[in-house]
């Protein structure tokens, strides 16, 4: 593997940390936002010039320091991890114009506190991308958990206290009970921590060693919400809808199904799953959170709620593809990262519009709400598309080479998962955009006349709805990428 | 010059608390500088002698010419060279930044306090500094005896009572030190520890060698407050002034745990230590419940500082059963945990010490509305709490690494889990008063947090070292790399694998 040195990756992550003195000293709001957008289009501009040369086969290599032999902090941009740098920061110049929006709209306090930690969150999650090691993952694994801690509990209400309690306890009582002994183990094991394409645990200890290891690094990352330790996303929707939209649909549990997937292919490697015939734990344990996430979903009012169940569920597709260990289920999960990201933020910024235009929260209040705010619901309706995995839209792509990839792995049961997965994810969507467009005059629970959202609430849903059409038929470079990624890591 | 830096280190100090003294009945403005200037030079001497000991050798020095082991020498190398230097920048940080709350609170006393303050830092130094085992007794007591005179002076009308049972168990601690090597010069002959050390090896059968190092032991860990010998040290520090005991709460137990390595790595050899009795998983196992009931009664106190005192029991036993796992990277946890505990506790006890200053209280119910109105300590204090917590890349979380590494190289699971248990129980505690500083507002009890409270920061001149300190944990985390291989890798005997 070619590898080049350069500060990119480095620039990556500080550029939004580099802004948060400008955002706290500025007294003005709308400097205040213009840095924001700056630091966030800076950041998706390193992003995208270094995806040239990740295309080619290189990979791009910074080192900050090293403080043991083979744990060092280190930055390495590998396909994988330009996949999802470029999901996430392309979202965050969406989202931060959302953010001004629905901020504004609804008059919210301590705004320069809310844009510095997200400024702080977004350094973090492109620091778990371009990480080359556990120990650099952990590190900003660890920072998005405290960075985002504000976020969730932005209200500073009774509520607020109790999900970040949840949130704490969840997300950091794992990685410091969970991951950090197991990264000790691995390390003790084997004398490193840096990632390789075939994982470095190869030989390295016993099957019953190596499950407890898995089991501690696949729950160890809880904000990949597998089941039993889910329950802090539904709580952290109490966060405001942005947060809720960047972080609970794209950053903050992306880089937990991200570490996953990092741990499953560049510490245990794809061989090493093979041979300890570890597949089938994996997908059994992605295949029962994406069932019960979606019968939970199914009875849920309050609209936000029921995108985190969603959410849950979806988030076990990017798990269970590389639990299959067949090049097309990995090629599946990995897509999904970036399908499941544009489709549901879309889904959370229309739950935001609703309610800085309506202040409406539950499903059931939502009747006929499509002829109030058609733009919105109309997109609304492309996106739950998406998640269902229907064409035109770029779910189904993930969807199909997931089904390809239980097939490849001769899996009928998990073919069968995903049928009756994207059955239900109908049963609960659907619903809710035939009410918000089918119902009469009398039944609708709105008076009549189109009135939306601010414009900066909804360009930015309308634009992420249109990219989820538009990924079904161009899905570069993230099909590209994730094609190149099991190409390395399978060593075909 | 430079070849007087080990006694100069101790003199300058030494002398200027007596300068210090004179000008408080001349002129009070006068102390602050001249202590200043004092900690000064001892921190340029402790870098000069560490930079020597990198560049070239430990430093010997025989004071007033005589060769050990009849006279006294001091001897710098990497283990002590690297505690001199932290003790002498933690003390100068605490000394600028106290400041402000010393002049307010003892304005009529500022030469007693000074000269407490600089003459503490010189038996400090000089307990680190020499080479000989009586002499580090001598500097041993004067620190002590001026902890006691420092702790006493706090406002609390408790504060003389806590220091009084401070100097009690203290001097049984000191005194368990001195029997112990009276012990060793019946048998060897020798107060010079590089002396005792060779001859010990022929008596390492002796039962005398082993009361002596089981009591000497004993001694030193009642006065690092290692559990059960602890229960002094919560009421002497919470009720100690805050600038007292910002100084004394980072120093203090980690000089005496440095002590304890000395007395492990150099009097007794490891070879005695790990080898020639079998102890040393069943210290572990006292340090797993130091670690743990350390924690568990930090979640009883109901004050920020008392808190903070409980979770120093906690990671004294850190160290301890680091040093006893018998393997390098424990010993190696041990020794960086000395240094980045120090700084992460005189960060809190900062912190404290600018709550206390402008909310004239410690206890949880002060904190009400904190981060709306000092924001910039609770900023500082939050990084803290981090590095405490054991998050990268804060320096905490290094040497807690290689304290799990070593914990799973030996196969002590046990010491393993109590430092996961006492790592999540510094989140709750942390968090806990996160939460009053976020969610609570100082007039009602449990409001909403959208009350605009106006910000009262602490002084510039406080907020400046704090944040010095708070960095500085970060950078020592950064380049914890280069302060293993450098200082703490050759600082561990070869002997220990």
């Amino acid at each position: 593997m070619e590898t080049v040195t350069s500060i990119k990756p480095l620039l990556a992550v500080l550029v939004s940390l580099a802004v948060t003195p400008i955002l706290v000293s500025s007294r003005s709001p709308n400097v205040r936002e213009a840095w924001t957008f700056v630091a966030a289009a800076a950041k998706f501009a390193i992003v995208i010039s270094m995806l040239p040369v990740i295309l080619t086969g290189t990979e791009i290599v910074y080192t900050v320091a090293e403080f043991l032999p083979g744990a060092a902090i280190r930055f390495r941009v590998d396909a994988l991890g330009m996949l999802f740098a470029i999901v996430s920061s392309s979202l965050w110049i969406v989202t931060s114009a959302y953010s001004i929006g629905y901020m504004r709209g609804l008059n919210e306090h301590s705004q320069t506190r809310y844009f510095c930690f997200f400024a702080l969150a977004l350094s973090a999650t492109i620091g778990v991308a371009f990480s080359a090691n556990l120990l650099t993952l952990y590190l900003f694994y660890e920072m998005l958990s405290f960075a985002t801690y504000p976020l969730v509990t932005h209200h500073q209400d009774q509520e607020a206290r109790r999900s970040g309690r949840k949130y704490l306890f969840y997300i950091v009582g794992t990685s410091i009970g969970l991951v950090l002994p197991a990264m000790v183990i691995a390390y003790n094991l084997s004398g490193t921590l840096e990632f390789s394409s075939h994982g470095f645990l190869t030989g390295a200890g016993s099957k019953p060693l190596m499950s407890l290891l898995l089991i501690l690094f696949i729950f160890g990352f809880a904000k990949a919400a597998i089941m039993p330790l889910h329950a802090w996303l539904p709580a952290a929707m109490v966060a405001p809808t942005p947060v809720s939209a960047l972080l609970h649909a794209v950053a903050v549990v992306k880089v937990g199904v991200f570490s996953v997937v990092r741990v499953l292919t560049g510490v245990f490697g794809i061989d090493l799953l093979h041979s300890l015939n570890l597949g089938p734990f994996i997908a059994l344990v992605a295949s029962v959170t994406i069932l019960m996430g979606s019968f939970i979903a199914l009875s849920q009012n309050e609209l936000k709620r029921l995108l985190a169940f969603s959410t849950i569920a979806q988030l076990s597709y990017i798990v269970l593809g590389v639990g299959l260990l067949s090049p097309k289920g990995i090629t599946g999960g990995l897509i999904h990262i970036a399908m499941h990201a544009f489709g549901k933020i879309t889904l959370f910024f229309c739950a935001g519009a609703i309610f800085v235009a309506t202040g409406k929260k539950n499903i059931s209040e939502m009747v006929g709400i499509g002829r109030r705010m058609p733009i919105t619901m109309t997109a609304f309706f492309v996106a739950s598309l998406s998640i269902i995995g229907m064409p035109p839209c770029g779910g189904f792509l993930s969807k199909w080479y997931l089904a390809l990839g239980s097939l490849e792995a001769h899996q009928m049961p998990i073919l069968l998962v995903l049928l009756l997965s994207s059955f239900l994810n109908a049963a609960y969507f659907m619903p809710i955009v035939y009410r918000a467009f089918f119902c009469g005059p009398q039944e609708s629970m709105f008076e009549s006349g189109v009135k939306e959202a601010p414009a900066f609430c909804v360009v930015p849903l309308v634009i992420t709805a249109a990219v989820s059409i538009v990924l079904l038929f161009i899905p570069q470079p993230f099909y590209r990428l994730a094609t190149m990624m099991v190409l390395k890591i399978t060593g075909a | 010059m430079s070849q007087h830096y080990p006694v100069l280190l101790v003199t300058v100090p030494l002398l200027s608390a007596f300068l210090i003294s004179i000008s408080g009945w001349l002129n009070k403005r006068l102390c602050f500088p001249i202590a200043v200037a004092a900690l000064a030079s001892a921190s340029f001497f402790s870098a000069g002698l560490l930079s020597k000991v990198i560049h070239k050798n430990v430093v010997l020095y025989r004071l007033g010419g005589w060769a050990p082991p009849w006279g006294i020498a001091y001897r710098v190398d990497y283990l002590n060279g690297l505690v001199l230097v932290v003790v002498s920048l933690v003390a100068l940080i605490n000394l600028i930044s106290t400041y402000r709350s010393v002049e307010r609170e003892f304005s009529e006393k500022l030469g007693a306090f000074y000269t407490l303050y600089v003459l503490f830092v010189t038996g400090l130094l000089g307990i680190t500094v020499t080479g000989d085992a009586f002499n580090l007794y001598v500097l041993l007591e004067i620190a002590s005896l001026t902890g006691y005179g420092l702790i006493a002076m706090g406002e609390e009308d408790r504060a003389p009572l806590a220091s009084l049972n401070y100097v009690y168990m203290g001097t049984i601690g000191a005194c368990f030190y001195l029997l112990g090597i009276g012990y060793l010069y019946i048998v060897t002959g020798s107060l010079n520890m590089a002396d005792i050390s060779a001859i010990l090896p022929s008596l390492y059968q002796s039962r005398a060698v082993l009361s002596a190092f089981i009591i000497c032991m004993v001694g030193v860990w009642l006065k690092m407050a290692f559990f059960p010998l602890h229960a002094w040290l919560p009421n002497a520090y919470t009720f100690a002034p805050s600038a007292a005991s910002s100084l004394i709460a980072p120093l203090m137990t980690k000089v005496m745990v440095y002590v304890m390595l000395r007395l492990m790595l150099t009097v007794f050899t490891p070879d005695f230590v790990f080898s020639a009795i079998d102890i040393n998983r069943s210290i572990v196992w006292l340090a797993v419940i130091a670690i743990s009931m350390g924690a568990i009664l930090a979640l009883t106190a109901r004050n920020l500082k008392k808190m903070l005192t409980y979770i120093i029991v906690a990671e004294v036993g850190y160290m301890v059963g680091g040093a006893w796992l018998g393997n390098r990277a424990g010993m190696t946890g041990a020794i960086l945990h000395l240094v980045n505990d120090a700084l992460m506790t005189l960060c809190v006890f900062l912190v404290v010490g600018n709550i206390v200053y402008r909310m004239k209280g410690h206890s949880f119910e002060d904190l009400r509305g904190l981060f709306r109105k000092m924001p910039f300590t609770m900023g500082a204090f939050a990084i803290g709490a981090l590095s405490i917590i054991g998050v990268p890349p804060t320096c905490g979380f290094f040497s807690k690494w290689y304290l799990l590494w070593g914990g799973i190289q030996a196969g002590h699971y046990a010491f393993v889990a109590a430092l996961l248990f006492s790592s999540l129980v510094n989140v709750v505690l942390f968090f806990r008063i996160f939460e009053i500083g976020y969610y609570e507002s100082p007039t009602e009890a449990h409001g909403g947090g959208h009350s605009q409270g106006s910000i009262e920061e602490a002084p510039l001149s406080m907020l400046v070292p704090l944040y010095l300190v708070a960095v500085g944990l970060v950078v020592v985390g950064l380049y914890t790399g280069a302060i293993v291989n450098n200082v703490i890798r050759l600082a561990v005997p070869p002997g220990i694998v």
